[in-house]
């Protein structure tokens, strides 16, 4: 497929027999994979529909032998790809076929948790659910948690800069990181933050958090651990017309309410995850909304009485309130296994992830259902309704010749549309390869020169997850001048 | 663009050219912080004005040269506010100003620090390009973190143009409360209290009294003061006590000895170094006077780090302002700044010596 090309379009050229060799001599034997068979599993992230297999597969089992294969790889000029449980949706992932796929996958340890500093010391390949599980009997948590968190680990995480549907309240990933140690492309330590609230110099922290492993390999990770909630309620709002939903969103912020959660799924979202796990969604509604506090229980009586008054006053056709934990994690489970009911409903599936001012959800919405008509493509939407990030699951059947063409052309006419809105390409799952050409929508020339400068402070010679995150200026050029060539002769509707 | 842009688009290639530095000066507030200042100034405070606001969205772009107290007022009008209460440091403090020395006050153990709530910038490099990152949505991972790394970064990358910012709502209820504890005692306490789900907004110990500020719902504020107990304060007294502690008005900053900011783990024990004035739940420490070397040394040694932060140049000069970095991290930094300042025309020397 012509994906493959897009996919590792600057080539690398190497003797691979003598980077199997030297890599032979720093790691233990069941730590290097080569045949084909065995690096089949790794060819790809959640973003199946580009695949790739990687010259040579590494497992490392602690730092040590970490820097050493970025050693090997700096002095051979070998590209590196780090990865964790690859459940990103954007191919950041996605292997290099003149490199080295590095798995994180065996650096698993919980090093520490101090539930007195309320912190918790982990490497990379850590499930985000196991650190929460780790803290809970110190009546602690970890915040930040995507819909993958039973698989995702805290290395993708941060190099996703990964988001959650508790975000607007408690922040995404670098909001709840203080420190990550990782290794330079030369093998070099560095330790970005530290175990204070802040470091001293430039807030490096910020810019590995969702940097993509174009920057630096990391090898552990310091986390904040938040108090639970005594209490967390959710109401869930019917209603019969998205645009209502849309502006019920502004109204609960319009009355200075932060909701813990703020979530809006669609009709179509609705109907694939209701029949999968009977989370008591309303299968008449044109779209839901789910609208959580937390805190007290003084407050989150006093909070949810609040956004009552605003729902109804939206005009919300039904309201319901959970009335007890059990309940409360039904209403969530629904919201949080969209991607997956979706999955049962089509052969595939694009995610998009765009980000757009609150304000324009109702106008977005609509423009989907027309573009959903203009490909003949079924889309579900569930967006992260507070924060403004959409999730538009694009069905198609990569069987059917011209549908994944077909998918992706509507996936690219959504994220312009983010772009013309005053939003962004991306919320919350990276660029990768998915969305490369598409950077040159959000950002000039000059300014994807200023981040392949910055990149290369780090990684001098571009061997860090090469053909991801920043388009070439080169591809730039090319996709600008397409753009202009293609709007001058096929007028969009 | 701008004529006033454009002139200064023209003084820095003229800079660039003749190998000048140029100090970045808004509103003079903090020309106090960081290293001794180099060069011709750069003023910048009159590109000024919010650009655009909307409550709903929970952002806020305003201009550079924005005085704090102007922003402060336009939103405190639709009961929102930038809440990491940024000290202003005088009445001309400036929006640029703010980002640039990316201080937070009281409530960033609460709520956060400046950089967390930095959304977008537009800036002047040293090339003289105008460039734009990040945005005005809650969520952007298009592009590395720039508005992030432009916080606190002093001014050296370049003139930031303008900046957006995440508001929230002000808290709708107060309350602060005094108990009388030894240092050890407040620090233990504080850690105990962090990892309890209590509204605790801000806390400030100094001779032998906490002070502990809870913010939120009405009824949540009122539980956790039967809960912790403690010697309410009036309304008004608290208020002037956390403002004198925000702008450094408190009798324990006056004088002119120096003065250092520790930035260490809130359960870093009690640093015998001189007189303390601790905030953010233990994980910032004041001192006034000390002997450098051992300053930094007991900083590094507890896990954070520390700023000399008021000083007369000479001792700037001889102890640094930042602590100093480990090597491949100071390699980063000089290639990282001249990623955006190739020729080192923006505020030489205010960070770190060498840059």
């Amino acid at each position: 497929m012509s994906m493959e090309t897009t996919v590792a379009e600057r080539r690398f050229t190497l003797d691979r027999q003598a980077l199997i060799a030297r890599l032979r001599a720093v790691l233990p034997a069941p730590a290097l994979l080569a045949e084909e068979e065995e690096m089949r599993p790794y060819d790809c992230d959640g973003l199946t529909a580009y695949r790739q297999l990687p010259l040579l597969v590494v497992l490392p089992e602690d730092e040590a032998q970490v820097q050493a294969i970025l050693r090997v790889c700096h002095e051979l000029q070998a590209p590196v790809v780090a990865r964790g449980a690859a459940t990103g949706l954007s191919g950041g992932a996605t292997p290099h076929r003149d490199g080295v796929l590095v798995s994180l996958a065996k650096l698993k340890k919980i090093i520490s948790v101090d539930p007195l500093a309320r912190t918790a010391v982990v490497q990379p390949g850590v499930r985000n659910l196991s650190v929460s599980e780790a803290a809970a009997p110190y009546g602690l948590y970890y915040a930040p948690d995507p819909s993958s968190q039973i698989a995702c680990t805290i290395g993708g995480n941060v190099a996703e800069n990964a988001g959650g549907v508790h975000c607007l309240k408690y922040g995404l990933t670098v909001h709840n990181v203080l420190r990550v140690r990782g290794l330079t492309i030369k093998g070099e330590i560095v330790e970005f933050g530290n175990a204070a609230l802040d470091a001293p110099g430039y807030d490096l922290l910020a810019l590995i958090n969702g940097s993509e492993g174009l920057l630096a390999v990391i090898t552990e990770v310091t986390v904040k651990l938040t108090p639970k909630p005594e209490l967390a309620q959710v109401v869930i709002a019917s209603f019969a017309d998205v645009r209502l939903a849309g502006d019920a969103v502004a109204s609960i912020i319009a009355a200075g309410i932060i909701p813990a959660g703020l979530e809006m799924m669609d009709k179509k979202a609705i109907h694939a995850v209701e029949p999968y796990v009977r989370a008591g969604y309303d299968m008449d509604a044109e779209a839901i909304l789910l609208c959580e506090s937390d805190g007290t229980p003084e407050e989150v009586a006093e909070e949810i009485a609040r956004m009552t008054a605003v729902l109804e006053a939206s005009g919300a056709a039904g309201i319901r309130v959970s009335q007890n934990e059990a309940e409360r994690l039904r209403f969530w489970a629904g919201r949080k296994a969209a991607f997956p009911a979706v999955g049962r409903l089509t052969p595939d599936y694009l995610c998009m992830d765009g980000t757009i001012p609150r304000k324009r959800l109702a106008e977005m919405l609509e423009a989907i259902n027309a573009l959903s008509e203009k490909y003949a493509l079924r889309c579900a939407n569930v967006f992260h309704a507070g924060d403004g990030n959409l999730h538009p699951l694009i069905m198609y059947d990569a069987n059917q010749p011209g549908q994944f063409e077909r998918a992706a052309a509507f996936g690219a006419e959504i994220l312009e549309r983010s772009v013309r809105f005053g939003g962004t390409i991306t919320g919350e799952h990276g660029v990768g390869i998915e969305k490369i050409d598409i950077m040159a929508e959000q950002f000039t020339l000059a300014e994807i020169g200023a981040f392949h400068r910055l990149k290369a402070a780090f990684d001098e010679n571009g061997l860090l997850n090469p053909g991801k995150g920043v388009p070439t200026l080169a591809r730039c050029r090319e996709y600008t001048q397409a753009r202009a060539g293609g709007a001058a002769t096929s007028p969009r509707s | 663009m701008d004529t006033l842009i454009e002139n200064w688009i023209t003084r820095i290639a003229d800079a660039a050219r003749s190998g000048a530095s140029l100090t970045i000066r808004g509103g003079g507030s903090k020309d106090f912080y960081g290293g001794p200042e180099r060069g011709e100034r750069l003023e910048v405070s009159e590109h000024r004005g919010v650009v655009a606001y909307e409550p709903t969205e929970l952002v806020v772009t305003a201009r550079a040269g924005t005085p704090l107290v102007e922003l402060a007022a336009t939103l405190a009008d639709k009961g929102q506010w930038l809440a990491f209460e940024a000290p202003h440091f005088g009445p001309s403090a400036t929006v640029g100003g703010m980002l640039a020395s990316g201080l937070s006050g009281p409530r960033r153990q609460a709520v956060g620090a400046l950089r967390d709530f930095v959304l977008g910038v537009k800036m002047l490099s040293g090339s003289g390009e105008v460039l734009s990152f990040g945005g005005q949505v809650m969520k952007n991972v298009a592009g590395y973190d720039v508005p992030r790394l432009l916080a606190g970064s002093l001014g050296t990358f370049g003139v930031v143009l303008e900046a957006s910012f995440k508001v929230l709502p002000l808290p709708v209820a107060e309350k602060s409360l005094r108990f009388a504890l030894d240092e050890a005692a407040a620090l233990a306490r504080l850690n105990e209290w962090g990892g309890r789900p209590l509204p605790i907004s801000a806390s400030a110990w100094h001779d032998g009294t906490l002070t502990l500020r809870l913010s939120g719902a009405a009824a949540a504020v009122e539980a956790a003061q039967r809960n912790l107990a403690g010697e309410p304060l009036a309304d008004a007294d608290a208020a002037a006590f956390w403002h004198s502690v925000r702008e450094q008005t408190h009798a324990f900053f006056a004088g002119d000895a120096p003065l250092w900011r520790l930035s260490l783990p809130s359960v870093a024990p009690l640093q015998a170094l001189g007189p303390t004035l601790v905030e953010w739940g233990g994980a910032q420490r004041w001192l006034r006077a000390g002997d450098a070397r051992a300053i930094r040394v007991a900083a590094a040694k507890a896990g954070g780090h520390a700023t000399l932060f008021r000083a007369d140049d000479a001792l700037k000069t001889s102890a640094g302002v930042f602590q100093p970095l480990a090597a491949p991290l100071a390699r980063i930094h000089r290639q990282l700044k001249s990623a955006f300042d190739p020729q080192g025309v923006f505020n030489r020397g205010r960070m770190y010596p060498d840059f």
